[in-house]
């Protein structure tokens, strides 16, 4: 972190008895490397200027100079970025918005060598060239240039700051909470309607993007409320919000989006204002915030007029040099001159002349400006130049001189200054409202969209919603928060003075229009200009949407706050058609750019997914097996033993298995429990088997459908008793059948009378496979008689095993061996499963994984589903016929299955492939064709699912999926891989124990 | 149509660029036509160009309720590629790709296309698996689609974390070369004025109302919010809002539409250099060359036509990218915003014939449509001319979903499109 010793630039700037800074902490920082002083308080942006630094970016496109265009959120030039360290890197951070905090240091972007000195700025001669949309029409000889040459520079000029490298350090963390009133915005308005609803008991949260509550008055010199100046008032009111436990208050939250049924999204920034936050804190909180009602109470944004040259630095809108004046207590010149369309601009320069500074003049385009306030700026002896316009400004780093004429042209006059406010009016925020998906309607009168039909319960107050008072703001702010909660209990706030906005224009001003060639600015950072918008029109772009594109005008970081209205006048003019028949661009969140990390919050690393593990994990991990990922699971994928490979490891494991006996994790099978008196019928519609006469005791494979014919899932079923069955599904599938089942149940079968119930977490499954499976368990099982006679081959019993532990266990085989599944709560899983390797040592058992119990499965041609089967595959490719109820009517599926295609002869079906050379594995998912000289592209006619080496074979096994494969039987096809031709024999998908004797071994 | 080129830009930054005309005119529709089109995104203005350079029908009307491009033409991602797996799938999207190449010549019109490498990622077992068929399959149908280890796929794409850290990591990759981006609006524009200067006429703001047919069933036009328009032939191009136009006809579309996510951050100087998408972890990610990371998210899990999805999706997105690419945490989300995709049984688009004579349809791209633009309006085009499919598109039927004879890359692949 950079400190800083040494304050070489003094507060030249700074206007002794004015802001609300005096007596703060000094603070030191560093901008381009160059040290400054500022005071606690302060952002980046008054700071800079305290020490009368104007020139803080680059544009995007033209590279020109930049200053400060507003003091806040809206900012479309001041963009730095903030360094913190190595890793916390933050681009495009606005100026104007990032707190002062000790040591901060800040660097511009887009620039090279220097900010003062861009060769980027050769953009700037270059620029009639670089009009709208000019690379549509060019860079496209010859062809290969475009991505070779051309775009790579393009490029490289293009973007703004710089990406972080390192990975973000930083934690973020998130809340859900729920409210009867949510208030966006704790200006005037906003805190009328807090104090209006908190007193009725209900939970109200307030939230504002500033450090502190009091929007607009802030700068607002002349209001007053209950008596006091109007920013003490709205502190006061905060900390009697603050004091009531069913508000919550707050600060430097954005709401950054309005989304379905009244969630709005909300970003708290809690340490970026902080010399050295505390690690154990979030850099930021994500609030998902549910309300009952919303009350929109987010302000209006000043515009800047449309005119030549209006975006040197030093000239800015006139709502900022007052908030650097009467908050920050700094001024942003010491000759500045004024250039507006409404009144708004003239309390600025009172302001500004009652602190000491000089107004060269105002220029207000309006030829008789008259009201209260333009007589006491003229009573202070302030020049007013009215009816005329600004027509160009000089000065390279910082404005020198504006230009002064007439509307109708005529003789010029420069007017020297270091500085230049303007105002063309104000913008309601109809941003969130718009999100809501509510509908704005254009007010003629006033130039304004204003909220027209609500989508969402909410309402919108204040300036948003187009008052133009402060008397007015209250008044609706006040009214909204009594209605939200149906009461009315306190004493509304009373106005004593304040001001009024409202008036202004639209577009190019006076001076910049069609028939001047100029660089008149609309959306800054974009580097549009009048003219740009002007030639989209011109080119045929007649929505305000391809206008926007076309030039790109409202698509920069501040996303069109300032320049939107303008660029839709402009374009309406031009059609010589009204605004609201050229339409308005939508309001996309967020509203301010929002942090990925706030978003994401705690979902990184272990929490980006949770990590499923099985009761017997940790055993596993002790005994050194590698685990895979299957879906959100961990799976003990082998357990290799000192010096073993993978390969070796998975090669003992199969012989064991064969051999003696193995133990395997099935914990993660999925288990659904279907209950009731209709259960075999559900189980009759959902699966392609008949269950109505199994009998309690037995287990069956059962096979699930989709609608389509096509397998969806498979495992075995077994039923404990008339009504109740013990479903297995695969591993991945588990959820999906659940709302496969669920969903059935609810739309198709509601009739039924059957209860569904996951229970995949409430048992643990030991398998126990191998011709050793029963003498192992024998001696553990407590009452359960597990004879071949008493216990045959696809049965389940419920008792209990070792020593009382309740189980249901199943005979059954995933590996072709006389084999056991042991189903136990789960937390008895461990226990279990420790009781039966300790036996199972006696017997030479292994505990195998995943890999050798694929390898198993196949030896015998068992399929498993995602992986033999793909969706495309019904039970007949699969050779599993015989798994479909003959005599049943109706399963979910079997109209599918009667499709023409799905009985079609060439389909692909599920065969043996035998490679030529028993050493050769295939890989999977290699190709399959019938002439491997044929040229490319080449005719498939299938595809290796499944392939191993089988230690237990002495060979490579494969499975496969083949057109017409069953009537190819020992026929030669081919595997083309990069490196050669793969030769395979079709067979039977059997290679091991033919006659399935095993099973009973 | 004076050609664009950069001399051409010279001449007008002379005079103020006060002497370019109009990309398209914006005329009132004519009584009739002989084909029309409806829905200018550009799948549409494809169709409507290709029809009049390739096969002499220049009386077309495009009809668009709103702005041309402004649906999902102008909505999505701009990812381009043609691995796909099945035969029938790689033939379209090849035929596509083929035509981007050379795209921005064809139309004089500066399209971007910039082949910079999709990349999609493997995260387990069963993911190599999937993209190991592909690369296989796509290998013998003449798609080079390469298999990287973890870490050719870093050397690739240097922000790629491979390191064991992450909750799925990294084990494999398939790199398409060939894959890429071009500029959305740019193609809708493109191919708008390069057929308007072909005598197409564009017609915005026109929703059609109505599909108006002749006692023995043929189309003989549609009722318009700008009044009857006649037409022997009409082609419906209308993405998310095709099952409601095809309603009008009396067709039952197997479509769903689903709100679809997207989002770009702010602006940044180049950090990435190729398209990385994983299915495992569910994102999509690529830089445009305004510096933006543009993200893909998915889709809504309930059928409905907001443009507007749920915060959790955008935030289930930025997960996974943040997981892959943790230094971007610290980037910003700028805009993010939805567009309705018509999604079929299959996953795979229809483009044929209807069993209304005069009437064929172009839909069901649900997720993926972008990239097959050129392609689709090509073949869609000798279609409608031709009453009778391309070999190319002569799979994509409507009768497929009643047959079963379906081209289902979802289900074969496990890879969103």
């Amino acid at each position: 972190m950079a400190t800083t010793t040494t304050k070489r630039f003094a507060a030249t700037h700074r206007v002794a008895g004015k802001g609300r800074l005096a007596g703060s902490a000094a603070l030191g920082f560093t901008f381009d490397g160059q040290t400054y002083a500022g005071v606690q308080g302060d952002t980046l942006a008054s700071a800079l200027l305290a020490n009368g630094v104007h020139l803080v970016g680059r544009s995007f496109k033209y590279h020109r100079p930049r200053g400060f265009l507003s003091a806040g959120p809206e900012e479309p030039n001041a963009l730095v970025g903030i360094h913190r360290d190595a890793a916390r890197k933050t681009p495009n951070v606005r100026a104007t918005v990032q707190e002062l905090y000790d040591g901060l240091t800040a660097v511009s972007q887009n620039r090279w060598p220097s900010l003062a000195y861009d060769v980027g700025a050769v953009n700037n001669i270059g620029s009639p060239m670089f009009s709208a949309g000019f690379y549509y029409k060019t860079f496209m000889w010859p062809k290969d240039a475009w991505a070779k040459i051309y775009e790579p520079r393009i490029r490289e000029a293009a973007g703004l700051g710089v990406a972080p490298e390192r990975p973000d350090p930083d934690t973020y963390a998130q809340r859900f909470a729920h409210c009867d009133v949510l208030i966006v915005g704790a200006g005037p308005s906003g805190l009328a309607a807090a104090l209006a609803a908190a007193e009725s008991g209900q939970r109200v949260i307030l939230c504002d993007e500033q450090p502190d509550v009091g929007g607009a008055l802030r700068y607002e010199s002349g209001a007053s409320i209950e008596g006091q100046d109007g920013w003490t008032w709205a502190q006061a009111a905060a900390a009697s919000l603050l004091a009531r436990d069913n508000v919550r208050v707050l600060t430097r939250t954005t709401a950054f989006g309005y989304y379905a049924q009244n969630m709005v999204g909300l970003v708290e920034r809690v340490t970026e204002h902080l010399a050295h936050p505390d690690l154990t804190t979030p850099r930021e909180r994500l609030w998902q915030v549910r309300a009952k009602k919303v009350i929109l109470a987010a302000g209006a944004i000043e515009r800047h007029m449309v005119f030549a040259d209006n975006d040197r630095p030093g000239i800015m809108l006139v709502s900022a040099a007052r908030t650097y004046l009467n908050h920050y207590g700094v001024a942003v010149g010491r000759n500045v001159g004024v250039f507006t369309a409404n009144d708004s601009a003239y309390p600025a320069a009172i302001d500004l002349k009652k602190a000491g500074v000089n107004i060269a003049a105002i220029v207000d385009i309006r030829d008789n400006p008259s009201s209260a306030l333009v007589e006491e700026a003229r009573s202070l002896g302030i020049e007013i130049n009215a009816g005329r316009t600004v027509t160009g400004t000089d000065g390279r780093l910082r404005v020198s001189s504006m230009t002064v004429q007439a509307k109708s042209g005529g003789p010029a006059r420069k007017v020297p200054i270091d500085a230049l406010l303007m105002s063309s009016g104000w913008t309601p925020s109809v941003h969130l409202f718009s999100q809501s998906r509510g509908k704005v309607a254009f007010d003629e009168p006033t130039l304004r969209f204003l909220p027209g039909i609500y989508a969402q319960d909410c309402i919108s107050v204040g300036a948003c919603n187009g008052a133009d008072s402060l008397d007015a703001t209250v008044d609706e702010g006040f009214a909204a928060g009594e209605k939200a909660v149906r009461a009315t209990i306190s004493a509304k706030p009373k106005v004593d003075k304040g001001e009024t906005w409202g008036g202004g224009m639209l577009g190019a001003s006076p001076g910049s229009g069609p028939e001047q060639i100029v660089k008149a600015f609309v959306d800054f950072q974009n580097d549009v200009t009048a003219k740009d918008i002007r030639q989209a029109v011109r080119e045929g772009m007649r929505s305000i949407e391809h206008v926007k594109r076309f030039t790109t005008n409202g698509m920069a970081t501040d996303q069109g706050k300032t320049s939107n209205l303008h660029g839709l006048a402009i374009a309406a003019e031009v059609l010589d058609k009204p605004i609201p028949a050229v339409g308005l661009t939508t309001f996309r969140a967020p509203y301010t750019p929002v942090t990925f990390g706030s978003i994401v919050n705690h979902a990184k690393g272990e929490l980006f997914d949770p990590t499923r593990r099985t009761p017997m994990h940790g055993w596993e991990e002790q005994q050194g097996a590698v685990f895979e990922d299957v879906g959100q699971w961990k799976r003990a994928w082998y357990y290799p033993r000192k010096g073993e490979d993978m390969h070796a490891a998975v090669n003992r494991e199969c012989k064991t298995v064969r051999t003696s006996a193995g133990i395997f994790d099935a914990s993660t099978l999925g288990k659904i429990e279907i209950v009731g008196p209709d259960a075999a019928k559900f189980m009759e519609l959902l699966y392609t088997n008949p269950w109505a006469k199994l009998e309690a005791g037995r287990c069956r494979y059962g096979i699930m459908l989709r609608e389509d014919g096509f397998i969806y899932d498979d495992g075995v079923v077994g039923r404990l008793s008339d009504h109740r069955f013990h479903v297995t599904t695969t591993t991945g599938g588990a959820p999906r059948v659940m709302h496969h089942m669920e969903d059935y149940l609810q739309t198709e079968f509601p009739h039924l009378d059957v209860w569904l119930t996951s229970i995949t977490e409430q048992w643990a499954v030991i398998a126990v496979q191998g011709p050793k499976s029963r003498d192992i368990l024998q001696s553990l099982v407590d009452n359960i008689d597990i004879s071949d006679a008493a216990m045959p081959h696809m049965s389940v019993r419920e008792g209990t095993i070792c020593g009382g532990v309740p189980t249901r266990l199943f005979r059954m085989s995933f590996t072709g061996e006389r084999g056991f599944e042991v189903n136990v709560p789960a937390d008895y899983g461990r226990a279990v499963w420790e009781a039966i390797w300790e036996e199972g040592k006696k017997h030479d058992v292994c505990a195998y994984g995943t890999e050798a119990m694929h390898v198993l499965r196949a030896e015998k041609g068992y399929i498993i589903v995602g992986q033999d089967t793909d969706g495309t595959v019904t039970p007949g490719d699969a050779g599993l016929d015989w798994a479909i109820g003959k005599k049943k009517s109706d399963f979910v599926g079997i109209r599918g299955l009667t499709r023409p295609d799905l009985v079609a002869p060439g389909r692909r079906q599920l065969v043996g492939l035998r490679t030529k050379d028993p050493k050769t594995v295939l890989e999977e998912g290699a190709q399959i064709v019938d002439d491997p000289k044929q040229p490319i592209p080449m005719k498939m006619i299938g595809f290796v699912t499944s392939s191993y080496w089988s230690e237990n074979c002495g060979r490579s096994i494969a499975m496969g999926l083949v057109e017409g494969g069953f009537g190819r039987m020992g026929e030669t096809l081919h595997v083309p891989m990069p490196d050669g031709v793969i030769e395979v024999e079709v067979c039977k998908p059997l290679f091991f124990d033919e006659k399935g004797e095993r099973l009973n071994g | 149509m004076r050609k664009y080129s950069v001399f051409a830009i010279a001449r007008e930054a002379m005079r103020g660029h006060k002497g370019w005309d109009q990309q398209w005119t914006s005329p009132e529709p004519r009584k009739d036509y002989d084909v029309i089109i409806i829905g200018a995104g550009g799948h549409g203005l494809a169709t409507a160009y290709y029809l009049a350079k390739e096969h002499g029908i220049t009386n077309i009307a495009v009809l668009e309720k709103g702005w041309l491009g402004g649906g999902n033409t102008g909505r999505n991602t701009t990812i381009i590629r043609s691995n796909y797996l099945y035969d029938e799938s790689a033939g379209l999207y090849n035929h596509a790709l083929n035509l981007w190449d050379g795209l921005s010549q064809d139309l004089n019109y500066n399209v971007m296309y910039s082949p910079r490498g999709v990349m999609m990622l493997a995260h387990n077992v069963h993911d190599v698996q999937v993209l190991k068929r592909h690369v296989h399959a796509n290998r013998l149908n003449g798609v080079p689609n390469d298999w990287l280890t973890p870490e050719e796929a870093k050397e690739f794409c240097p922000p790629l974390d491979i390191s064991k850290r992450a909750r799925y990591p990294i084990v494999g990759a398939a790199l398409q070369r060939k894959g890429g981006t071009a500029r959305h609006d740019a193609v809708a524009w493109g191919y708008a004025r390069a057929a308007s200067a072909r005598g197409v006429d564009i017609i915005q703001n026109c929703e059609v109302t109505a599909v108006r047919r002749s006692s023995n069933g043929h189309v003989i036009g549609v009722d318009t919010s700008k009044g009857f328009i006649g037409a022997k032939k009409i082609g419906v191009v209308a993405a998310g809002h095709t099952s409601v136009l095809m309603e009008m006809a009396g067709v039952r579309m197997p479509l769903e539409s689903y709100p679809l996510q997207a989002l770009v951050s702010e602006p940044v100087k180049p950090c990435f250099p190729c398209v990385v998408m994983s299915n495992t972890v569910h994102a999509y990610i690529s830089q445009s060359d305004k510096g933006e990371l543009v993200i893909g998210a998915g889709t809504d899990q309930y059928i409905s036509y907001s443009q507007t999805g749920g915060l959790h999706i955008i935030n289930h997105t930025l997960d996974a990218i943040c997981e892959m690419f943790p230094m971007f945490a610290r980037m910003k989300m700028l805009r993010s915003w939805g567009g309705i995709v018509d999604v079929t049984p299959d996953r795979s688009p229809i483009l044929a014939k209807t069993p209304v004579p005069g009437l064929y349809v172009n839909c069901g791209w649900g997720t993926g449509g972008f990239k097959a633009t050129p392609g689709s309006g090509h073949v869609f085009a000798h279609t409608i001319a031709n009453d009778n499919p391309h070999p190319i598109n002569a799979p994509f039927t409507l009768e497929r979903f009643r047959t079963g004879r379906l081209i289902d890359e979802a289900a074969a692949a496990a890879v969103a499109h």
